[in-house]
């Protein structure tokens, strides 16, 4: 009998269609795969059994009906918890939200709804998307498969686990300086930021307005394909979304090759505070791309160096504000109301029990950082250096098809490890950043196992922006090229759990 | 770049409306020290004749038609209040301005 | 001691800032597809972008920015090629997002100016500095306490059918120069900027309804000095005789203060209508620190030249360049017309004179008889149950001799009343004025014959005598006869010469 929770959402997919299973069977597995790990990987904050097995049967009766399927009906998929979803709970992994049901679905949500996609439930993340480890959620910590002792990286790192533990074949997260790649680098799977606007943020609880972006976290490359047409396309209900069809990604996927592309190597991307194994798994990738016909040059982006110090003045500042409507007063936890405080007293009460350090570490930096006499030198540089990352880029991408590095500097590091050292913690994301602020493509997927931890390693691939199929076409490549070298899937090697 | 005293950060912590305890201004102010000197790199460029970017994508003149579109019930609205009287949002007493 | 007006203005120079905050007549919200149609069913026009649950997003509404262009344009601003919204950064509760949507240094008009006349027919010129876009807040109703006024409330009820309706903040550069004059140029400006509004049909701008809301910044200073002084900002002012009141009472505050050597503090404060003067707001503790930032979730707003030259090319006739001509044309003078534009009676003058009445009936009908009835039941004249074609038919019948004015003036009252159409009310009442001769004929021999006395005074050349047998002509036929037949009748009959 096939293993249902090992397959791939393109082959569920495709056996929900001619009837080898049927989405009620494949939504039953997963859901008892949950119920057998999640305890403990903890990856979700809440399991939609009723409403997963009610669609399941919906997909099931579209079949019998004769009805045609899309090409991820009934598939399972965990939705990171920062998504609204009507009458289901969202808690953005934060105590001020415990307790709150949305009243209405985000365009990502109604996206999937509509093709037919099971939602399992919502999934574990740092609180508000802040962090690099999934530490910082409200509701503890989430274990990385590989080794639970470990992080599952952040903020997505619910989804990462639940890809990684076979809990889901699909699994959506939001990135705003790494929170798809990262996680998808430290658990050995797939994730992909699409171009900024390429996905609808309406309903995606903000952190950074300017950076936040959805997108598809699979275990293959052809899975995120599939997700990310579902959920991407222009949206009405967001200013910021770009008016023009979805790239081809799911054709790029099916079409791997790198043979006659250019590749460009990050050149300040290594160097201090990057492990070796990581820069070893990175430099195989490099000749592997070479053998398969690329060629790869070595390109220069001076500005980069001062990505990270822009990304923690922009993010904290548009955060500062998109969470003052955090307020206690129209939803989610209230504090002190106990007839002795007045409403301004009761916001700051509650906004001080509600909000993790990490929040009003970085509410309190963007604070500062908008505030008069510091704008200029603060926010106004940063976005400056945002300008100069940009051009970087597009002086890149003349000479390149696309850019690749090292997704993390290393692999999983321990729980607790970085928890009270702000600084060290923000690294992670020293390679996915850039992206971010500039806006364009980039997707993580697996190159190996650090040889010093026997840890997954990812390879990032960046493209230019609304270029998110050279992703896949790359990304494609690379995986079917290791998977040939590793005779089976990287995540055959993870421990039982 | 200057660095950050507690007081400073007790008036970040008014205007960002947290009321933080005396042992977390304490932490907070060491920690911000630490980040706004990290992050002071940037100001290499603030004398820079550069744009800034706010924004990732060139888009302008994103604007929608004048039409009514269906709005939530109030009971949908008021779902998720923490207290409700007559169909309005209940909140304790305002001081602020009349 | 008191400092009186005059002594103020022998000392100082009063400097004006006027802010008016205009709530658009779009049909939907700035951001968001919310109805403004305020019905009194609480958050019923909300949604989570009004509401600002989390992840909801803003769009911008195309005729707020349309009609914040054509604002632009009237007040000869010049039309940004390129501007953006800004978050301004402060908590309240009927706020729901905690900041504001608003414009910060990229406003979408800026440099202008509105020439308004004063009473006496002088232009002044108040510089635009600047009109931007930005949405309301909620509303708050404090319950507990005794005035339902925010102190003393226990706590506060919030409902957001107000919170993001477009806005345009209108404001003025400082307004020198104007001397003695101050509160009447503020009067003035607020009433002009109105009348625009209205002309531009992109507000109805009541004021009484918070349609239009006006902040008056006033300062004094010594004439020749270099600075302005410190100024105090006076807020909701909202009509246009508070406006006026209110820059003459903070001119007197303000003198009394220096003059006692004390100094103005930058505060905030409020206008009570009742006794015409101001006191102090909130102090606030530390200056406010808004943290603007270019809005991340909006893209900026870059009108087209062809688009502003568009809208240039549609605006209708400045109210006062209108005003100017409807005068000569009506043929009255500077204050007559001076107190149409105060009862609001231009429109409705102008389409009674389209429908055919002519100019001198139709401004004694609206000045009159229904400018009376809207004061007294305290609606604009504009939402009388009348509608302008009544009126002239009204003012037709009189024309033809079918009705005098004591009749017109029945006829209006039964329309008022929703009785009818005046033809329907002239029918009910029975109105009309006899003019059957022989009826006529009959109650003039019957007064004749009823007053002997005055017959023979009129017979021995008395003609003003006459007027007591037209009276009773009138009085017997319950005022519907022809006075002007009666009396001819009357002198026929008594041989005398008229
Ligand atoms: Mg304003
Ligand atoms: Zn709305």
């Amino acid at each position: 009998m096939t293993d249902i929770i090992k397959l791939t959402a393109a082959e569920t997919a495709a056996k929900i269609a001619n009837g080898e299973l049927t989405a009620v069977e494949v939504t039953e597995a997963h859901l008892a795969r949950i119920e057998a790990v999640d305890e403990k990987v903890h990856a979700f904050l809440h399991v939609d059994r009723e409403g997963a097995l009610a669609q399941a049967r919906k997909v099931d009766e579209k079949r019998a009906a004769g009805e045609k399927l899309g090409p991820l009906a009934g598939v399972p998929l965990a939705l990171k918890d920062i998504f609204t979803t009507e009458g289901v709970p969202t808690t953005v992994g934060s105590k001020i939200l415990e307790g709150w049901i949305p009243p209405y679905d985000a365009t990502v949500t109604k996206r999937l709804k509509a093709a037919d996609v099971v939602i399992l439930g919502k999934t574990n993340m740092d609180e508000f998307a802040m962090g690099s480890s999934t530490e910082n959620s409200a509701y503890g910590p989430t274990g990385n498969p590989w080794d639970l002792t470990r992080i599952p990286g952040g903020s997505g790192g619910g989804s990462s686990a639940a890809l990684a533990s076979h809990m889901a074949p699909l699994a959506i997260g939001t990135d705003t300086g790494g929170s798809i790649r990262q996680p998808a680098a430290v658990t050995g799977t797939v994730g992909v930021k699409p171009t900024y606007g390429g996905v609808s943020r309406y309903g995606m609880v903000a952190f950074s307005s300017s950076l936040d972006q959805g997108g598809p976290c699979a275990r293959t490359v052809l899975d995120a394909a599939l997700l990310h047409e579902v959920m991407a396309g222009h949206d009405e209900l967001d200013s910021t979304s770009i008016d023009a069809p979805v790239p081809p990604v799911v054709e790029a996927a099916r079409n791997g090759s790198v043979a006659g592309l250019r590749i460009g190597v990050v050149k300040e991307f290594r160097g201090e505070g990057y492990q070796a194994g990581v820069m070893q798994r990175f430099d195989e990738s490099v000749e592997l791309l070479k053998e398969l016909g690329a060629e790869v040059v070595e390109v220069s982006c001076p500005s980069f160096t001062k990505a990270l110090a822009a990304y923690y003045l922009i993010a904290p500042s548009e955060c500062s504000s998109n969470l003052a409507r955090f307020d206690g007063l129209r939803y989610g936890l209230r504090t002190g109301d106990d007839g002795s405080h007045s409403a301004e007293e009761v916001t700051s009460l509650t906004r001080e029990a509600g909000f993790g350090p990490e929040v009003k570490r970085r509410i309190m930096l963007g604070t500062y950082a908008l505030s008069s006499g510091y704008y200029d030198a603060y926010y106004g540089s940063a976005q400056k250096v945002r300008t100069l990352i940009t051009k970087d880029f597009e002086k890149a991408f003349e000479d390149v098809d696309v850019l690749i590095s090292p997704t993390t500097p290393t692999t999983a590091f321990p729980i607790g490890e970085r928890a009270d050292d702000p600084m060290a913690m923000y690294l992670a994301d020293l390679c996915t950043i850039p992206s971010n602020l500039a806006g364009n493509a980039a997707m993580s997927l697996p190159c190996g196992l650090a040889p010093e931890d026997g840890l997954p390693v990812g390879l990032q691939i960046i493209a230019p922006a609304m270029k998110d199929e050279r992703l896949y076409t790359v990304g494609a490549a690379v995986e079917a090229a290791f998977a040939a070298r590793w005779g089976h899937p990287l995540l055959e090697e993870a421990p039982a759990l | 770049m200057p660095g950050i005293t507690r007081e400073e950060v007790a008036h970040l912590a008014k205007l960002a409306r947290l009321e933080l305890s005396d042992g977390e201004l304490d932490h907070f102010a060491g920690q911000l020290d630490a980040i706004i000197g990290a992050v002071a790199a940037v100001s290499d460029v603030s004398d820079a004749d550069v744009p800034p970017t706010s924004h990732p994508l060139p888009l302008t003149n994103v604007m929608r038609p004048d039409e009514v579109r269906p709005s939530l019930t109030p009971e949908q609205a008021l779902s998720g209040a923490p207290a409700q009287e007559q169909q309005r949002f209940k909140v304790p007493q305002i001081l602020g301005e009349e | 001691m008191t400092v009186t007006y005059e002594d103020a203005l022998a000392s100082y120079e009063p400097v004006m800032g006027l802010e008016v905050h205009v709530e658009l007549g779009t049909k939907t919200k700035m951001f968001c597809g919310c109805s403004t149609e305020l019905k009194q069913d609480p958050n019923s026009q909300t949604c989570p972008t009004c509401l600002g649950l989390p992840g909801a997003l803003p769009v911008v509404n195309a005729i707020g920015v349309e009609s914040a262009i054509k604002i632009g344009l009237a007040l000869n601003c010049d039309i940004a090629e390129w501007c953006r919204f800004a978050r301004k950064n402060y908590f309240y509760p009927d706020m729901p997002k905690n900041f504001q949507t608003s414009q910060y240094d990229e406003p979408i008009a800026f440099n202008g100016y509105l020439d308004v006349q004063l009473e006496d027919g002088e232009v002044f010129r108040v510089e635009i500095e600047r009109a931007h876009m930005e949405e309301d807040t909620g509303k708050s109703l404090h319950v507990g306490g005794a005035t339902g006024r925010i102190h003393g409330a226990s706590h506060s009820l919030l409902d957001y059918n107000r919170a993001g309706i477009p806005l345009i903040e209108i404001v003025t550069k400082p307004i020198t120069g104007a001397g003695e004059r101050a509160p009447e140029v503020a009067k003035a400006y607020v009433a002009e900027l109105r009348e625009l509004i209205k002309a531009l049909d992109v507000s109805e701008a009541r004021m009484e309804q918070g349609q239009m809301r006006c902040d008056v910044n006033l300062s004094l200073m010594k004439p020749g000095a270099e600075k302005f002084g410190t100024r105090s900002e006076t807020k909701n002012v909202n009509s246009l005789r508070s406006v006026e009141r209110a820059v003459r009472s903070e001119i007197s505050r303000h003198a009394e203060v220096l003059n006692g050597g004390g100094t103005i503090i930058q505060e905030t404060r409020h206008f009570h209508e009742d006794t015409g003067s101001t006191t102090s707001g909130r102090v606030k503790e530390e200056a406010e620190d808004y943290r603007y930032f270019p809005e991340p979730d909006l893209v900026p707003v870059a009108p087209s030249r062809e688009w502003v030259e568009q809208l240039r090319a549609g605006l209708p006739e400045l109210p006062r360049l209108r005003r100017n001509r409807l005068r000569e044309e009506w043929g009255i003078t500077q204050h007559d017309m001076q107190s149409v534009l105060n009862a609001g009676a231009i429109g409705p003058i102008v389409a009674t004179i389209d429908a055919g009445a002519d100019a001198a009936a139709a401004r004694k009908w609206w000045m009159g008889e229904l400018a009376r009835h809207a004061n007294e039941t305290g609606v604009e004249l504009g939402e009388l149950p009348v509608t302008p074609e009544q009126v002239a038919r009204v003012a037709a019948l009189v024309q033809e001799g079918s009705l005098n004015d004591k009749l017109a003036r029945q006829v209006l009252e039964g329309v008022l009343k929703g009785e009818g159409t005046p033809d329907e009310v002239v029918e009910a009442r029975g109105l009309k004025i006899v003019k059957d001769e022989g009826a006529l004929g009959a109650a003039v021999e019957e007064a004749i014959a009823g007053n002997p006395d005055i017959a023979k005074k009129v017979r021995d050349g008395k003609i003003q005598a006459a007027g007591a047998l037209v009276g009773a002509v009138m009085k017997a036929t319950r005022g519907q006869a022809d006075a002007g037949r009666a009396r001819e009748m009357i002198l026929e009959k008594l041989g005398v010469e008229g």
